[in-house]
């Protein structure tokens, strides 16, 4: 339980998927005028993150990792099938995605109308296809640990825009530069959040 | 192209296919895609380079592949049909770096994997690979892997300059003497948000020099 939540934290604060590895930078800064919007797109990402990436492990876990295939006879247990794992990921996500917006048009219009647009774009935010790459090159072990890094990975993600977007629209009443105006500025502003995330790097949990 | 007469291969209007990407249109700094990967890789000057590299490669050749068979793919299906080609180049790449660069792939670690959902190559297949034929999207891709590059190229040049005191792995400030003038190395160059940073300046450096790039609020 300890070790549990030892990832969880640390996927939120110290590996924090926009400060420390830049994932899902597209979408976040295209995303991040508004904190409402931003909110919504927040909400998606953790969701999907928090569906895909269990689904991956296991499929990592049992089809493709080297002897994972061990479960259908001895004739099987030293195939490797690792060099699939990226397209194996991008299809699983896509799918996902597809499904995920689905079932949440049949049994939560109200979720569905505040996601919008976001869903489907998902798909291709770096964020998602790189917590499941992350998942398998750190080991982690069970799927209780993984999914505990998914959701502290969303989570993380969600804090990160929804802060950027509270900044940017207070920005707007300021006297910034003429050519920083607009996408210069909002990284100058991303590099300061990182550093200053960087505060909780030094937390030994 | 409609047009029955047959273009010159390099026709100033190709031309420019290649070099608007480089400065004027460039694909981090103007179009804000594929920002994901390029930042992470830029600790150091030769991941970045490898880095280019295979982005230069995969957008262009799966640039010519969407491009090649743009009338064929259904429009329902076409996303995952780019996501395919993207994800098999990415595959070549990734286990062409594993077996003759395995260090540099290493330091790579998720960013090869992440190429699939570089926004560029999405970006560039749905605006112009889609509706321009086979070798107008090769020079397009070029171009824009270079745009990419350049950019890659310059932040870690300077990151690794400033953080480590090398170029290319060359330590340069060593040689020239400088430790032993009271030099010592910045090493807030080496951490993540510096990239961020640097890419903040290098648009502030290329807006001020072309003013119609500047955003209105």
């Amino acid at each position: 339980m300890e070790n549990l939540l030892n990832i969880f934290i640390k996927s939120i604060f110290i590996d924090n998927m926009i400060f420390a590895y830049f994932l899902g930078m597209c979408s976040y800064l295209a995303v991040s005028k508004t904190v409402r919007t931003s909110v919504g797109l927040g909400i998606a990402v953790t969701f999907v993150l928090l569906i895909t990436v269990p689904v991956n492990y296991l499929i990592d876990t049992y089809l493709l990792k080297k002897g994972a295939l061990s479960w259908l006879g001895a004739s099987f247990a030293d195939l490797d099938l690792s060099f699939l794992s990226f397209m194996i990921f991008i299809a699983v996500i896509a799918a996902m995605v597809q499904i995920v917006e689905m079932v949440i048009e049949k049994f939560s219009p109200a979720l569905y109308n505040s996601l919008g647009i976001f869903l489907p774009l998902i798909a291709v935010n770096c964020a998602i296809l790189g917590a499941s790459l992350f998942m398998q090159e750190r080991e982690y072990h069970g799927i209780a640990e993984v999914t505990s890094f998914a959701l502290g990975s969303g989570i993380g993600w969600f804090l990160a825009i929804v802060g950027l977007a509270a900044i940017r629209e207070k920005l707007r009443y300021s006297n910034v530069p003429a050519p920083l105006r607009g996408l210069g500025i909002t990284f100058i502003l991303v590099g300061l959040m990182a550093i200053a995330f960087m505060g909780l790097m030094g937390i030994k949990l | 192209m409609s047009t029955p007469e047959k273009e010159p291969l390099l026709s100033a209007k190709n031309l420019k296919l290649l070099t608007s990407p480089v400065g004027k249109n460039n694909p981090i700094t103007v179009q804000v895609l594929g920002i994901c990967s390029a930042l992470a890789v830029t600790v150091k000057l030769k991941p970045a380079l490898v880095m280019a590299l295979s982005v230069t490669i995969v957008v262009a050749v799966s640039n010519v592949v969407i491009s090649a068979l743009r009338s064929r793919i259904p429009d329902r299906i076409r996303i995952i049909v780019q996501l395919v080609v993207i994800a098999t180049l990415v595959i070549i790449v990734d286990q062409v770096l594993k077996a003759y660069a395995f260090d540099v792939s290493k330091q790579l670690s998720v960013f090869v994997g992440l190429i699939i959902t570089n926004c560029i190559l999405m970006g560039r297949l749905e605006a112009f690979a889609m509706s321009n034929s086979p070798w107008k999207s090769f020079l397009d891709g070029l171009g824009n892997g270079a745009g990419y590059g350049l950019i890659l190229i310059i932040v870690g040049f300077f990151r690794e300059l400033l953080g480590s005191g090398t170029v290319m792995g060359y330590p340069v400030i060593q040689k020239l003497g400088l430790y032993s003038a009271g030099y010592e190395n910045n090493g807030m160059m080496i951490l993540p948000p510096m990239a961020l940073i640097l890419v903040g300046l290098i648009i502030w450096v290329q807006r001020s020099r072309d003013k119609s790039l500047i955003e209105n609020k």
